[in-house]
């Protein structure tokens, strides 16, 4: 079942439109990431579900129900509840913000003070309680606020980049956290992101967003293996994103030909059909040298271009005619002994690599980077 | 030289005496400032808030006002309101031109605008998503504008001090309205303009020193709460 229902959406700022939604749907018990670059328009669709924004055009339906009057508006925003990115908390103690929303709802003291204290141990934070609001950390003012709305036991909860200015560690725990309650709870959550990372963590489905409009929506995993784009291939960071044309195809198995070598993939598009072949790097194998007998339909040599040191591994730009980027533990990477200049093979499946159609050159939404070296 | 020091001796003598006039005088002054600062205390805020939270053609426009307002110059104020209750004037049937009515009705026209630009702006520096997040708590309109007022109560305090400040010592309205009458109208600020006409340094020193202390003790007051509110 939907919890929300949003159709024919349009949203205008000062003339502009910042907002442009067909139809998106929030199912029940979900979790739903709304992930894309800075200005995507995704804090302004959370306000939106939240019954917080003037539409200027379309449809909200709350559990079926449209909300079109100021009686149902006012019902939605006391089911959803939005935590924003900074805080915002009141000048006073930790107890009386997260007692803040229950207080509007003419709570007794008895329940408002059953539960905070249940929001305020669900997020370990029951001992500061009597602290100052103004005194806290930045993890620990995310935490109250965090608990400030699930005190109220939302039907619908919408996060605006709840991770955003923590230092590493605190947010680890808090997407743990975080995680752990919305399955414990099992409330309905909208998240907006934009860390591909915190994205897998914590989201069941995902809808992608550039320039106010929904770019590709789907599960987690769908988004993150089959983007249709190449827009949405570099944003959930599909490293190798090539250009080919394909030359054959034959029982959903084709040939494509990338910078004058043939790649096999799966797919069944039509010869000569343009197309774009993502790949992301955990599903490239290197090796030492031409392995004799290999299951991957895919194999090249390749001249090692670059190495780049990320936090465990690392990523190597490999020069096969065409460019690919693999990942790298630190401890491989020193056993086969490898180096920038040093020739290498490289192999991958045909079902790794991910086909979508392309456009003609720069039709396609944001064709920046095809692959950075 | 001696003058001053022969001044300053009569002063504190009328002070410890609790002389009957200069206390008059004093507690006068309280009263009229005190609930002209009220006033402008309700209508401030309340308009304030108002102007703060709504989006309107024009805003920016009736905001410089409200700030040259901030800066009312007294005299123009006095003489606006004594043409209003002048007998043959508008509102010259309530018959309060002379009276301590009338000097409240001044002087809340001085301190509103003061009140009402610091509130405003205080209302306006709060984060902008800090409304909307109250909305979202679950907030009616009374209750989201309930608490951002009590978010902005240390600027509002600042507002109180500055239109009590600005009315207390404010002399030209009140003796245009109030006429400055010997035990109904006469207020520190009145009474010590006419005193130093008079040559009576010593009354209008020890008035002067009065009208110190009391400004002094307000703000003090006023201080000790707004810094009593700020964490340890």
């Amino acid at each position: 079942m939907n919890i929300l229902t949003i159709q024919n959406l349009i949203v205008r700022r000062s003339g502009v439109t910042v907002l442009d939604v067909s139809e998106l749907n929030v199912e029940q018990g979900r979790i739903l990431a709304l992930i894309g670059p800075n200005g995507a328009g995704k804090s302004t669709l959370l306000l939106t579900m939240a019954g917080l924004l003037k539409l200027n055009q379309g449809k909200i339906y709350y559990r079926g129900m449209p909300v079109d009057s100021s009686v149902s508006r006012s019902h939605m925003r006391r089911s959803a509840c939005v935590v924003f990115q900074e805080p915002l908390l009141l000048n006073t103690s930790v107890y009386k913000n997260v007692a803040l929303g229950l207080k509007f709802r003419h709570l007794s003291n008895a329940e408002i003070k059953k539960n905070v204290e249940d929001a305020l141990d669900y997020f370990g934070i029951s001992a500061l309680s009597a602290r100052s609001a103004k005194t806290l950390s930045g993890g620990e003012a995310k935490r109250v606020s965090l608990a400030r709305a699930f005190a109220l036991k939302p039907q619908l909860l919408l996060l605006d980049e709840a991770f955003n200015s923590l230092d590493p560690p605190t947010k680890e725990k808090l997407i743990d956290d975080l995680r752990h309650i919305l399955e414990e709870t099992k409330i309905t959550a909208v998240l907006a992101l934009h860390d591909r990372e915190e994205t897998l963590r914590l989201a069941q489905d995902v809808t992608v967003m550039a320039g106010g409009k929904m770019v590709q929506s789907g599960t987690t995993a769908r988004i993150f293996n089959e983007p249709k784009s190449e827009f949405v291939a570099n944003f959930v960071g599909t490293e190798t994103i090539l250009e080919g044309t394909v030359q054959s195809s034959n029982a959903g198995l084709m040939e494509i030909s990338v910078a004058g070598k043939i790649i096999e993939a799966v797919g069944d598009f039509l010869p000569g059909q343009n197309v774009y072949g993502c790949l992301r790097p955990e599903n490239i194998t290197v090796s030492p040298a031409m392995p004799g007998k290999i299951s991957a339909r895919n194999v090249f040599e390749a001249k090692i271009q670059k190495i780049v040191r990320q936090s465990f591994f690392y990523k190597v730009f490999l020069d096969c005619g065409f460019i690919l980027v693999a990942y790298i533990t630190v401890s491989s990477c020193e056993e086969l002994g490898m180096c920038e200049g040093s020739t290498v093979a490289v192999s991958f499946k045909a079902t790794a690599v991910h086909v979508i159609w392309r456009e003609r050159r720069g039709t396609d939404i944001s064709a920046q980077r095809p692959v950075q070296v | 030289m001696e003058l001053i020091v022969q001044g300053i001796i009569k002063a504190f003598e009328l002070i410890i005496s609790f002389d009957p006039e200069v206390m008059g005088i004093t507690w006068l002054s309280l009263k009229i400032s005190g609930t002209a600062t009220f006033i402008s205390l309700f209508i401030g805020v309340s308009i304030g808030t108002l102007v703060a939270l709504s989006n309107f053609p024009g805003k920016r426009l009736v905001i410089s006002l409200i700030n040259t307002g901030m800066g009312l110059p007294p005299v123009v104020v006095g003489l606006f309101v004594t043409i209003m209750i002048w007998r043959s004037g508008p509102l010259g049937f309530l018959e309060i031109l002379y009276t301590p009515y009338a000097m409240i009705i001044a002087q809340a026209i001085i301190a509103t605008p003061i009140v009402m630009g610091i509130s405003l702006a205080s209302i306006q520096n709060l984060p902008p998503n800090l409304r909307l997040q109250i909305l979202s708590l679950g907030a009616s309109r009374l209750q989201m504008v309930w608490v951002l007022i009590k978010e902005s109560k240390l600027p509002l305090l600042a507002a109180v001090m500055a239109g009590f400040g600005g009315v207390i010592s404010e002399v030209g309205a009140s003796i245009m309205v109030g006429g400055n009458i010997k035990g109904y109208s006469r207020v520190l600020t009145t009474a010590t303009v006419m005193e130093t006409g008079k040559g009576n340094f010593d009354v209008a020193i020890a008035l002067g020193i009065i009208l110190l202390i009391l400004a002094f003790i307000v703000n003090l007051l006023l201080t000790q709460i707004q810094q009593r509110q700020h964490p340890r």
